[in-house]
């Protein structure tokens, strides 16, 4: 087995042996199923609302009405999710002092930065794969698009990755949990409303660089069924930036 | 098997390690001993190839520190002050863990885990959390781990800190039997722990070795006189005046109501001429024994010697 793999199969245990997983899954679920089932009540209030004005059965798009509504509060929901996801994944290593172990075993620093990344994400690609009952189940009794749902999920995976990925960093920053996912959130809502400040400026060039750096105008594309090379490189070159910075912040530490 | 050669290293202004070579002969075990803060620590992270020195060479298993740190780590074990323990895992899980990242094959992976279970006998406890165990059992699992994959080098940092004097015997026994098959470096602020496992002293105070020897040979060298430690069973009121009379004898001091510490010039052995002495004057000779510096004496006198020198630049 290699390095990588090794570290991605003890961080998949610590998820699982801590509630940390199972409750992390529990709230991220419970909430996608409210808010899915709200999407649901209200595009079907509507369609009744529209039956007895025009007499006949309105042809809904479901895509717009229930499963858009449902992936931007999905995102949101993430920016409180996922940095408890990655808090202890370098910070309980120092505090533990089991971070020695990895530094004078013969494995890299990329190994360790790599092995961790991909164990979070894989726990929270699972917890995204369980979502998708959602729209399976509407499946037999609603007709809707498939792709704009699939790009929409790919999307949001990648979304999750940049996230992971700046909780990660966080998380080698300090060896306190606590701290950790308060720098996590920070940061990601700190990005996230560059959106709003990037419309606040949005002659200049420096909004439009506001507007790029935030993800939620790609997230948006995504969800629109869009999927474009600039905004997969968005998504591709902030995960590997915050885990090279990751990396950066581990090597440091050696010197110390 | 191990060379250090003007090894130093800097925290910013502060000086950790200065100028500091020693090496270590292939199943020898090193004492590396000094107060807390001296740079032992430091020390042995370097050796692990996990920290970079400032300057200096270090090659361990003839792999040299800084350009082949992987192979390195290949060749050494290491156990940290606070042993590195995944406590939510079982005994077991950590050392196939361990076993994993420090390279295993996976066909091995399995008679290695047994092997060291044995070898620390840890069998018994293999299947239970590692949070549950005593202090005593994961200090075991933490030297488990340095031992895994079987390297010729181990780096034990403090080994038996915080241990009760049970528990102490029973890793410093390990220690021992593990000598010979291993090349090991130890290190501690502990007197005795030196004197009961190493071959060899290094002391080392502010960053600097200030001796490096074997025990005798270090308070051979250092020894400015002969004491002979000598108890009378009744010795008259002026025993020590009478003793100070004898040739040879630079000073008597009492040590107790009937024991005196009898001072002689270097290379002067006293204890056939006290022990006429005594026999003749009937004073009961009951016990005569050559006192020799302790590691506490050498190490003080080291020590003391080296701020003695410092208060005077």
């Amino acid at each position: 087995m290699s390095p990588v793999g090794a570290i991605v199969r003890k961080e998949l245990r610590s998820y699982f042996v801590s509630p940390i997983a199972y409750v992390v899954a529990s709230v991220f679920l419970l909430l996608i199923g409210l808010l899915s089932f709200l999407a649901v009540a209200t595009a079907s209030n509507r369609s009744l609302q529209m039956l007895r004005g025009q007499g006949n059965l309105p042809e809904l798009n479901l895509n717009e009405i229930v499963f858009r509504p449902v992936f931007y509060n999905m995102a949101v929901v993430l920016l409180l999710v996922v940095p408890i996801l990655t808090m202890r994944l370098f910070a309980e290593e120092k505090k533990l002092k089991t971070m020695e172990l990895l530094m004078t075993s013969p494995v890299t620093v990329t190994d360790i930065v790599m092995g961790k990344f991909f164990a979070a994400f894989a726990v929270f690609a699972g917890l995204l794969a369980l979502t998708a009952v959602g729209p399976l189940a509407l499946a037999p009794f609603a007709p809707f698009r498939w792709e704009p749902i699939l790009t929409a999920y790919l999307g949001v995976l990648l979304m999750g990755g940049l996230f992971l990925s700046a909780g990660i960093l966080a998380s080698s920053l300090t060896e306190n949990q606590i701290i950790a996912v308060i720098l996590s959130f920070g940061v990601l809502l700190l990005f996230w409303l560059f959106a709003w400040a990037g419309q606040v400026f949005a002659e200049s060039v420096f909004g439009k660089v506001l507007t790029y750096l935030s993800p939620l105008d790609h997230f948006d594309h995504m969800v629109k069924g869009l999927v474009t090379t600039s905004d997969l490189v968005y998504f591709a070159a902030g995960i590997v930036f915050a885990l090279f910075l990751t990396h950066r912040v581990v090597e440091s530490q050696r010197w110390r | 098997m191990i060379q250090v050669e003007h090894l130093t290293k800097h925290y910013g202004p502060k000086v950790a390690i200065d100028d500091v070579s020693f090496s270590v002969a292939k199943g020898e075990v090193l004492a590396f001993l000094g107060p807390n803060g001296a740079g032992k620590t430091t020390a042995m992270r370097i050796l692990t190839a996990s920290m970079p020195a400032t300057s200096g060479s270090v090659r361990v298993a003839g792999y040299d520190c800084f350009d082949q740190p992987r192979e390195v780590k290949h060749a050494i074990g290491y156990l940290p002050e606070v042993p590195p323990l995944y406590t939510e895992m079982t005994v077991s899980e950590y050392l196939t863990f361990v076993g994993r990242i420090k390279g295993i094959e996976p066909e091995r992976l399995s008679s290695a885990l047994d092997r060291t279970l044995e070898q620390l006998s840890l069998g018994e406890v293999r299947g239970r959390l590692i949070a549950n165990l005593s202090r005593g059992f994961q200090q075991r699992v933490g030297l488990a781990q340095a031992l895994i994959h079987d390297p010729p080098v181990l780096i034990l940092d403090e080994p038996t800190v915080g241990l009760d004097p049970k528990q102490i015997i029973e890793i410093r026994q390990l220690i021992k039997a593990l000598a010979g098959s291993h090349t090991i470096i130890l290190s501690t602020h502990i007197l005795p722990e030196a004197t009961a496992v190493a071959q060899r002293v290094v002391i080392i105070h502010e960053g600097r070795i200030v001796a490096e020897d074997s025990q005798d040979q270090l308070s051979t060298r250092l020894r400015r006189s002969e004491k002979v430690s000598l108890t009378l069973k009744h010795p008259p009121p002026d025993a020590r005046e009478r003793l100070q009379t004898l040739p040879g004898v630079l000073s008597v001091h009492q040590e107790g109501p009937a024991t005196f510490l009898v001072e002689a010039e270097l290379g002067h052995d006293l204890r056939d001429d006290l022990a006429r002495f005594a026999v003749r004057n009937d004073w009961g000779l009951l016990e005569l024994t050559l006192v020799t510096m302790t590691l506490e004496d050498v190490f003080l006198r080291l020590t003391q010697h080296e701020e003695g020198v410092e208060a005077q630049s």
